[in-house]
């Protein structure tokens, strides 16, 4: 299964859902928020999303700015 | 007591601080306690996807449970692009709702979109976001941006990260006289003086980043704007005296003088 996440294309082996990607990225414990094909996808429900092949996914963290 | 009250919430800081630029996370901390504020702009971008798991988060430095957290649309060139931004960070902040809008319209300058930003401005007003927004020093386009709804109007005092400092003040002079919600300076401030002047001509605060960031010892930087904003602040309440042009007024009686020749002993 493809993903494009934050640009980059990554192989996954499937079924998958967001919430095992992103302990899979180590991103479990961190201050996130995911939006998949355009949508975003509140925290909670991240268990219940299954990812599908060409999925984009961005992850975002909020840093220094003015 | 004075306060700032931007959509419902009290301030008694009218320093806003950005977050960038500066050396690590220890010094950005440090520089948020001196300059006393407690709203700090963050910007939104993409995470690294692993390859650096243990590394610092903003938000662990700065906890939203002590500050109020500031997004901001920064880089943004759309109206689109901003509005995708700021329901991503009200996700990733748990449903906070006050939100720095900018829709910048030139990559040199960095001038804002003013069209672009109104169209942004109603997108998020009408889905709950209270919006404080980045823009020109036109009054009209402030006005029209405060009929939108938007919490706070924080004009250019000069190009972003410039340090100009405030090139018109007549401009932003206009703009705190006719719009009601807080008019906030944002961008162009580079010393502590230029954070005064725009206290002194009655804005209701300021947004710096640069000035403190870039400033060989940020720290103290950070507490001489704290000082400036406060001193602006209490120069504009306590009412200035008038400007008398060309016309001296002695500050010491004029009775009461010591005239005429002495007697010594030398003139004899």
């Amino acid at each position: 299964m493809q993903l494009i996440i934050n640009g980059q294309q990554q192989s996954y082996d499937g079924p998958l859902n967001i919430q095992q990607l992103v302990e899979h990225l180590s991103l479990q414990n961190k201050r996130i928020a995911i939006e998949r094909n355009g949508e975003i996808i509140p925290r909670s429900s991240f268990p219940e999303q299954i990812l599908n092949d060409g999925d984009q996914l961005e992850i975002i963290v909020a840093v220094g700015g003015g | 007591m004075d306060t700032l009250v931007i959509a419902g919430k009290s301030y008694t800081s009218r320093l806003l601080l950005g977050t960038g630029k500066y050396k690590d996370f220890t010094e950005t901390r440090a520089a948020v306690d001196v300059s006393g504020t407690q709203i700090i702009t963050v910007a939104i971008r993409r995470t690294n996807i692993g390859q650096n798991p243990d590394e610092p988060n903003l938000l662990d430095v700065l906890p939203p449970s002590q500050f109020t957290l500031l997004p901001n649309t920064a880089g943004c060139y759309t109206a689109a692009d901003a509005v995708r931004t700021l329901r991503l960070a009200r996700e990733l902040l748990d449903g906070h709702a006050l939100v720095k809008l900018e829709v910048l319209g030139d990559q040199k300058t960095l001038f804002p979109d003013v069209v672009a930003t109104l169209e942004a401005a109603r997108i998020l007003v009408k889905d709950g976001f209270h919006v404080m927004v980045y823009t020109s020093d036109d009054p009209i386009v402030a006005r029209q941006l405060e009929d939108i709804g938007c919490a706070a109007i924080m004009p250019l005092a000069s190009l972003i990260g410039s340090g100009m400092g405030i090139l018109n003040p007549w401009n932003l002079q206009i703009i705190i006289d006719k719009v009601k919600v807080p008019v906030i300076v944002d961008a162009g401030v580079g010393t502590a003086s230029d954070a005064a002047i725009a206290m002194e001509l009655g804005c209701d605060g300021v947004l710096m980043n640069t000035a403190v960031a870039s400033a060989r010892n940020p720290i103290l930087m950070a507490s001489a704007m704290r000082k400036a904003v406060e001193a602006g602040r209490e120069a504009w309440l306590a009412g200035r005296m008038p400007k008398k042009i060309y016309q001296a007024t002695p500050s010491s009686p004029s009775e009461g003088m010591i005239t005429g020749s002495p007697h010594s002993a030398a003139n004899n």
